[in-house]
């Protein structure tokens, strides 16, 4: 099938405004009426579950932590990008628009990027009214930062705490909102299945962590703001808790799942320890500003960092990127890093880690004004490495940080379900094959504050369809179906804690399908993974019982999904044979190295669709039409 | 390292609690401190038994979901660290460590290291907001901000709602929460219109909710992992002051 992303026609700079005067509307009265369901409380959830309820929208919103107050977006830390060109470095819409669509190797939608760009302006404001406290210059106007692929200054941060500030703003925005009886909120509630009624997706089930009790909720549309997937590898910057269940479980009802192959490798990690981790510490790409990343020139140099010289030193972002040096996008800074160590001339321990050094930035800038810029980030590289950075350049490895793919939508950001919309990291749209830096809180919120609340109405206006009755037999159905899982969960008879199939997993992904992937290791996975899952379902131990709190069940049936999901992610990279962005496939490539993309043939969106257990899934495509900018090969020399 | 744990185990908030001791061997200084209770939850599994329940998400000190008591401490040794921040390194082979969860009537336990901090969602509710809604704000830079003002915001606005605090306090006191939140808003230009309202309707919440008042022993700063100034509840104090001469 040929996908329509239901782009509107007219110039780039015109598309949206042209579109929203075009869109139905749902009179104030009749909003009421309605009723949305948000899942996920994020930047990109929360902000949605706050405007829609201020539209007048009866809204019920769903996390499964205690306080909606804790999705992962609180752990952001660099900034939000915004095309207001405050420096007057010659920033605007379109810059902002090109560095984007440049940055995710022209692998996504001309319009839905130029309308981020668009509204991320009107971010900013909402986040200041809000009392967002960005930092400032000592005239009290906002301050700006540098991030990886751009060579304006457009980044605005509250010091190396941003997605918690713009997350506290939306949350605030939700509390409100909640006072007022607009929104009721389910915390320490996990949603585990979509109801879908006449092809309309119309409800989800529930399961309340606290009790233990399945719940249905019927509504006229359901909202997803549930993140990405990047816990499929068991080690990265995601939280602990994050996972694929909710889009997996949507997918299975009939939602497209788009790119999943795109996952984003963050260059500046705190490097693997030892078995014992369950996470991996980003160190933020805002560190790249004033750190230079450098191995030695020589194979297995194992001088401490302070004994080799300068002349024996490799900055080899610098070298190989001259003009944008150490902050060359993130695929290619963690490819970079990857290649130097592959030859030998990693640091650290297993020889997987390069350095971050701090030492000419402290010389210009003194140790005082890099402790202000940096302070909580070395920190917290000390306490995790026991290492002090103000003496000692920090050692980082690429990690996995973040998903592009996700959910397939339309330019109203609505999956090919009708009813059910997709926001932030969940949905597919904006990043192409690789995300840019800061660019991830501009999208959460943009889907959420500028563009949810008011495609949704054109769906209720144009639709008209009555909200279903949750005893109805899909909903039936669907309880009925999630009560199966869980008993079959808790029927696995095994001996060992679910972490250790997720582990095995994680690393067999990571070693066939992380930073480089091709088609041997991509046969292997898919081979593998079936043999992971099958032993799950044999030798897992999943303890307790279905009611009250019952972690290792949570757990047991996320570690399920990903088991499944992985050869989603596997095969999509498979049918992929070209290289770009984060996705990049050893038989193509160019001779220096850099990804090769091939533009006659791959110049698409691959959406795939569930076709039953054990079933290959069917691949869709929407074409990408590049309109308005030239498809060129990425340089950053 | 081998150490001998002395956990509180509780099924449900109904039922009666206690502690329960284990030996955890194989522990190396890299583990963080919630890395070694998974550790010893996997052999807890492995040996047919549940496991110890406790809340962590981000495991970077910015979620706030952790919350646990280790030797007394909300927390643990050492300060300005949240829970999953601490690392075994400060530990020393042959120790006997005691994890509890935070304990505080408003946080009643909800089984083993997990309770239940709604009651911060409920007084941010009452007012820990400025009332704008999308799309109405004005252009970001016509509300200059003085450095000093959002740089006093932001050590405010950097609580990231744990409960610390309150598991710390003998009067079960949310004040330094409540004046993080207060303070923010209204340090900032922005918050002014709502500046006493505000503080008015969120302590009114606090008290219902049954938290209990500062007494000035600031166990509370010295617990927060993002070590908040007492001096944020004065701020509150004088706040709160303020709003009752100005609408008794």
């Amino acid at each position: 099938m040929i996908l329509d992303g239901h782009v509107p026609a007219g110039p780039l700079e015109q598309k949206w405004d042209r579109h929203r005067n075009q869109l139905a509307l749902v009179n104030p009265a009749n909003k009421r009426k309605y009723h949305v369901i948000v899942v996920g409380t994020g930047l990109a959830g929360a902000s949605a579950a706050a405007t829609l309820a201020e539209l007048g929208y009866q809204v019920s919103a769903f996390c499964f932590h205690d306080s909606p107050r804790r999705a992962h977006s609180i752990a952001a830390q660099g900034g939000i990008n915004a095309a207001k060109n405050y420096q007057n470095d010659g920033d605007s819409v379109w810059r902002l628009f090109y560095d984007t669509i440049k940055g995710g190797d022209f692998r996504s939608r001309e319009a839905n990027v130029y309308r981020l760009a668009q509204v991320s302006v009107n971010i900013i404001d909402q986040c200041v009214a809000q009392g967002v406290p960005f930092a400032r210059e000592y005239g009290g106007l906002l301050a700006n930062r540098s991030f990886g692929g751009a060579q304006v200054s457009r980044t605005f941060y509250a010091r190396g705490q941003t997605g918690q500030q713009l997350l506290l703003g939306a949350y605030s925005a939700m509390c409100r909102q909640i006072g007022l009886g607009q929104i009721k909120m389910y915390p320490r509630t996990e949603m585990l299945d979509l109801v879908v009624v006449e092809g309309h997706a119309k409800g989800i089930i529930t399961r309340n962590l606290v009790t233990g009790e399945i719940q249905r909720h019927a509504a006229d549309a359901v909202v997803l703001a549930t993140g990405g997937y990047g816990n499929v590898f068991y080690l990265s910057t995601n939280a602990v808790n994050s996972n694929v269940t909710a889009t997996y479980r949507a997918y299975k009802r009939g939602a497209f799942f788009a790119n999943p192959c795109f996952t984003q490798i963050h260059p500046t990690c705190i490097p693997v320890t030892g078995e014992h981790q369950s996470k991996l510490t980003l160190m933020s790409e805002s560190l790249r500003n004033d750190g230079r990343v450098w191995v030695p020139k020589k194979k297995g140099d194992s001088r401490p960092p302070e004994q080799i010289p300068e002349e024996e030193r490799d900055y080899f972002l610098e070298r190989m990127y001259p003009s944008y040096g150490n902050l060359a996008p993130r695929d290619i800074a963690s490819r970079a890093a990857k290649r130097v160590c592959d030859e030998g001339r990693g640091v650290g321990p297993g020889g997987l880690g390069v350095y971050l050094d701090f030492s000419d930035a402290i010389r210009r800038l003194g140790i005082d004004v890099v402790r202000e810029r940096y302070g909580n980030l070395f920190d917290m590289y000390r306490e995790i490495t026991d290492e002090d950075p103000y003496k000692v350049p920090m050692r980082i490895y690429p990690a996995v940080h973040y998903t592009m793919g996700g959910l397939w939508v339309d330019y109203n950001l609505m999956s090919n379900l009708p009813g059910l919309f997709v926001i932030g990291e969940a949905n597919f749209s904006d990043h192409g094959a690789n995300r840019l830096g800061a660019s991830a809180l501009m999208q959460g919120l943009a889907d959420g504050y500028f563009i949810l609340p008011y495609t949704i109405g054109d769906y209720f206006a144009r639709s008209r369809r009555s909200r279903p009755d949750p005893d109805q037999p899909e909903f039936r159905e669907a309880e009925e179906r999630t009560l199966r899982g869980i008993e079959r969960l808790l029927a696995i008879n095994g001996k060992h804690p679910v972490d250790v199939f997720h582990r095995e997993l994680g690393k067999l992904l990571w070693d066939n399908c992380g930073m480089s992937r091709s088609e041997a290791s991509l046969r292997h996975a898919l081979e593998e993974i079936p043999k992971i899952r099958e032993r799950f379902w044999r030798e897992a131990r999943v303890t307790g019982g279905p009611e009250g709190i019952n972690q290792a069940l949570e757990r047991a049936g996320r570690v399920a999904d990903f088991l499944e999901f992985a050869e989603l992610l596997c095969l999509d990279a498979l049918e992929r044979k070209e290289s770009c962005g984060g996705h990049f496939r050893e038989e193509f490539q160019t001779e220096d190295g850099e990804a090769k993309r091939d533009d006659e043939n791959f110049c698409h969106v691959a959406a795939w669709e569930y076709r039953g257990e054990n079933e290959r899934p069917l691949r869709h495509v929407e074409p990408l039409r590049f309109e308005f900018v030239d498809l060129t090969t990425r340089s950053y020399k | 390292m081998r150490l001998t744990l002395r956990i509180w185990r509780q099924k449900d908030a109904n039922s009666p609690g206690g502690f329960v001791t284990y030996v955890k061997d194989h522990v190396v200084p890299d583990m963080s401190f919630l890395e070694m209770l998974d550790a010893l939850n996997r052999e807890i599994v492995e040996r047919g038994e549940e496991p110890v329940a406790f809340e962590s998400d981000c495991r970077e000190g910015i979620c706030g979901s952790c919350s646990l008591v280790i030797n007394g401490i909300p927390h643990g040794p050492g300060r300005g660290k949240a829970s999953c921040q601490l690392y075994m390194r400060h530990f020393r082979d042959g120790d006997t460590i005691t994890v509890e969860p935070f304990r505080a009537k408003p946080f009643p336990v909800l089984r083993d290291l997990i309770v239940d901090r709604s009651a911060f969602d409920r007084i941010m509710q009452a007012g820990g907001f400025i009332s704008v809604n999308t799309g109405g704000a004005p252009e970001a830079n016509t509300i200059p901000v003085p450095k000093q003002d959002q740089e006093m915001a932001m050590d405010a606005a950097a609580c990231i709602g744990c409960g610390a605090c309150v598991a710390a306090c003998k009067n079960a006191s949310a004040m330094l929460f409540v004046a993080a939140k207060v303070s923010h808003l209204g340090l900032l230009p922005q918050g002014q219109p709502e500046r006493y309202r505000r503080v008015r309707n969120m302590v009114a919440q606090m008290d219902q909710e049954g938290f209990g008042g500062c007494t000035n022993t600031f166990e509370c700063e010295a617990v927060c992992p993002k070590q908040i100034s007492v001096r944020f509840i004065a701020r509150l104090n004088r706040d709160y002051f303020r709003a009752t001469l100005l609408e008794p």
